[in-house]
């Protein structure tokens, strides 16, 4: 018998029974649908969590200079004062590192914002402006500014909320006001989307932006730079982009073999490890559910194919007396079982997508429908229909045909 | 022409009950030629069944052989008796056996199902074929319990011609059905076995089905007592045209079996 034929039979045999099949079914449609609106949940709330954490920078790379190196009394240098990183250090990993995305260097300086009668004191930091990408950090108005900027060492700032509110008085609109900052006057261009404290209570808001350029040569006359900031394509790649960037810097500062880093990349490396444990936690989690509701479904379908099996008895004798073999028997009860798990995991699946859609809507819990869970659940339940479906249409493939046709 | 379809020789067929061991057949020997009409009769206990299910494939003898069209049985695995069922022999059964709730032609495309030779477009053909050759043309999409008993059974024998059997072993096939629809069933069986020379081997207890048959093997306690040609076979038509006319037309449902 071919699938065609073979799926026709089952179709008919358990169209007969419709309300038993669905009943049966309705196991797995269940199983299926709670597994896949759980997941959905559970990925929405594992993405936002995800979101939050990019936002603080979880896939960005702090690059510092360092040195093993002591001075006079044996006070060791680290990497106070040190000028080995240079703006040439940033362009090349831009250019060569493939899983680095923005590359910004960076030079701070702390001293008093002034405005009118206003003053504050804050920090500047002088970054390219690829440093709110890295950082993920928008506009709340006006406009960033540019390479342009940086070529030219403009003298243009980008404010913090913190500055904002201490430099200028209610209702003022700082976009196109002029502040000084060491006596150096700067025409602020655009205002920071309030970013609040970092995980140690530091306010982010408190500090001003400018072009690392003008920082360097207006303000602090050096030509080397303090930090790189780069982001890593995500946070999975934050260890390879690493290894990439410590290789680019080695050959960068000809370093010999022999030779330790004169410099240190840092990545967010506890963010990233709580992340993952809080996602392997809830994936554990919904994967027990999975398998507990798919092995109680599958119960209800071996119970059902064995009843079936029982009930048509005299059927299966006269099969096998007009010709149907072991096989063919054993073939077409599994079919039975596998029609009913896929037909209702794909109702289930249907089922799952608009609960967790509904989820959404009414309850306004972010989820996320992910491929894997579909794709694993309809898996799980066509192994469930062939697993617990194989032993009813063993039985029934192994049914002396005489007694069978005698079967009452 | 002297084909034979069935021989059989010192057949024995021994069952294990506990320790007892029951001899249901003590040696039995006959054969039947391409052609002919076999009523095999017997008390109950004399074995006929065993009998039957040995002719019939769905048993294997103890002892002794067992030719089918040439092929020797007792050699054959599980799956090749199937096989030999399903070409060789078209089952006919006492309660009829349809599949409930699946029409007349497709109880008898059941068959052909397992015939991997028969595609699937001639499949419905072939059915068609064996329903209008048991004269139920009009009823091909009546389930089972719309039909008389009669009809049943003829749904039957076009399920177990439909494969294109060497014979036809039939299994007290009159036994559910009231006197005239048996004489309708014999007056088939004997056009098929006049008209297209289909071997007929019809199980059975009683005499005055016998009598519509060639021949008449007759069992008691596991051994052929009697094996007699019938000089004078009784044509099912003519009984049938000699019975008491009711007023019904007889192609309607006479009776309402509940049997199904």
């Amino acid at each position: 018998m071919n699938v065609f034929n073979l799926l026709s039979l089952a179709w008919k045999a358990l169209s007969r029974n419709k309300i038993r099949t669905f009943l049966t079914m309705l196991g797995i449609i269940i199983g299926v649908g709670a597994v896949i609106t759980m997941v959905s949940i559970g990925e929405g709330s594992k993405e936002s969590i995800r979101s939050q954490l990019s936002s603080m920078g979880s896939n960005m790379l702090t690059i510092r200079p360092f040195s093993n190196s002591t001075i006079g009394g044996g006070a060791r240098l680290g990497s106070t004062g040190l000028q080995t990183l240079k703006v040439e250090d940033a362009v090349t990993i831009q250019k060569q590192a493939s899983y680095i995305t923005d590359v910004s260097p960076a030079v701070s300086t702390s001293g008093q914002a002034i405005n009118a009668s206003l003053n504050w004191p804050t920090s500047l930091q002088g970054v390219s402006p690829s440093y709110l990408n890295i950082r993920d950090w928008k506009l709340q108005s006006g406009i960033s500014f540019t390479d342009d900027d940086v070529a030219t060492s403009s003298k243009v700032c980008l404010l913090g909320q913190t500055v904002v509110n201490n430099i200028f008085t209610g209702g003022e609109n700082p976009v196109g006001k002029v502040i000084r900052f060491k006596k150096i006057p700067l025409k602020v261009i655009g205002v920071l989307e309030k970013k609040g404290e970092n995980t140690f209570g530091q306010d982010q808001d408190d500090i001003i932006l400018a072009p690392y350029t003008t920082v360097q040569k207006r303000i602090l006359a050096i030509t080397y730079v303090q930090t790189i900031y780069a982001s890593a394509v995500d946070e999975k790649s934050s260890d390879t982009a690493t290894k990439e960037v410590s290789a680019i810097l080695r050959a960068n500062h000809k370093l010999k073999y022999s030779e330790i880093d004169d410099f240190t990349v840092r990545t967010q490396a506890e963010l990233i490890s709580t992340m993952s444990s809080t996602s392997q936690l809830l994936t554990v989690l919904l994967t027990a559910i999975a398998a507990i509701s798919l092995l109680v479904g599958g119960i209800g379908i071996m119970n059902i194919m064995y009843v079936s099996v029982t009930e048509r008895t005299k059927e299966i004798g006269l099969r096998m007396a007009i010709g149907a073999r072991g096989i063919d028997i054993l073939l077409q009860f599994l079919t039975e079982a596998i029609l009913i798990s896929i037909t209702g995991g794909v109702i289930g699946v249907v089922l799952g997508i608009s609960a967790s859609k509904l989820v959404t809507v009414f309850l306004s819990w972010p989820t996320l429908v992910s491929e894997y869970s579909v794709i694993l659940s309809f898996a799980v339940c066509a192994i469930t229909g062939v697993f617990f479906g194989y032993y009813p249409a063993q039985k029934a493939s192994r049914l002396d045909p005489i007694e069978a046709l005698r079967y009452e | 022409m002297a084909n034979k379809i069935l021989d059989i020789i010192d057949l024995k067929r021994e069952f294990k009950m506990g320790s007892e061991t029951v001899r249901a057949l003590k040696g039995v020997s006959f054969s039947v030629d391409a052609g002919e009409f076999v009523t095999i009769m017997g008390s109950s206990g004399s074995g006929k069944t065993t009998l039957l299910n040995i002719l019939g494939c769905l048993d294997k003898p103890t002892d002794g052989k067992y030719l089918l069209d040439g092929a020797d049985v007792k050699s054959l695995s599980r799956n090749e008796l199937a096989k030999l069922r399903n070409r060789k022999i078209g089952f006919v059964f006492q309660s009829y056996n349809l599949l409930a709730r699946t029409s007349a032609l497709e109880n008898v495309e059941l068959p052909l199902l397992y015939n991997a030779d028969v595609p699937t477009k001639e499949r419905r053909e072939k059915a068609m074929h064996a329903l209008e050759a048991v004269r139920l043309a009009d009823r091909m999409d009546h389930m089972p319990n719309q039909l008389s008993g009669g009809q049943q059974q003829r749904v039957a024998i076009a399920r177990s011609l439909v494969n294109e059997p060497v014979m036809i072993l039939a299994d007290e096939a009159t036994g559910n059905l009231d006197t005239r629809t048996s004489y309708e069933i014999m007056a088939l069986l004997q056009e098929l076995n006049s008209k297209q020379g289909l071997t007929i081997v019809f199980v059975t207890h009683e005499n005055d089905i016998a009598v519509f048959s060639s021949r008449t093997v007759t069992l008691k306690d596991g051994r052929v007592i009697k094996d007699v040609k019938n000089e004078n076979v009784h044509s099912a038509k003519d009984a049938l045209a000699a019975l008491p006319v009711e007023k019904d037309d007889q192609k309607l449902p006479v009776e309402k079996d509940d049997q199904k």
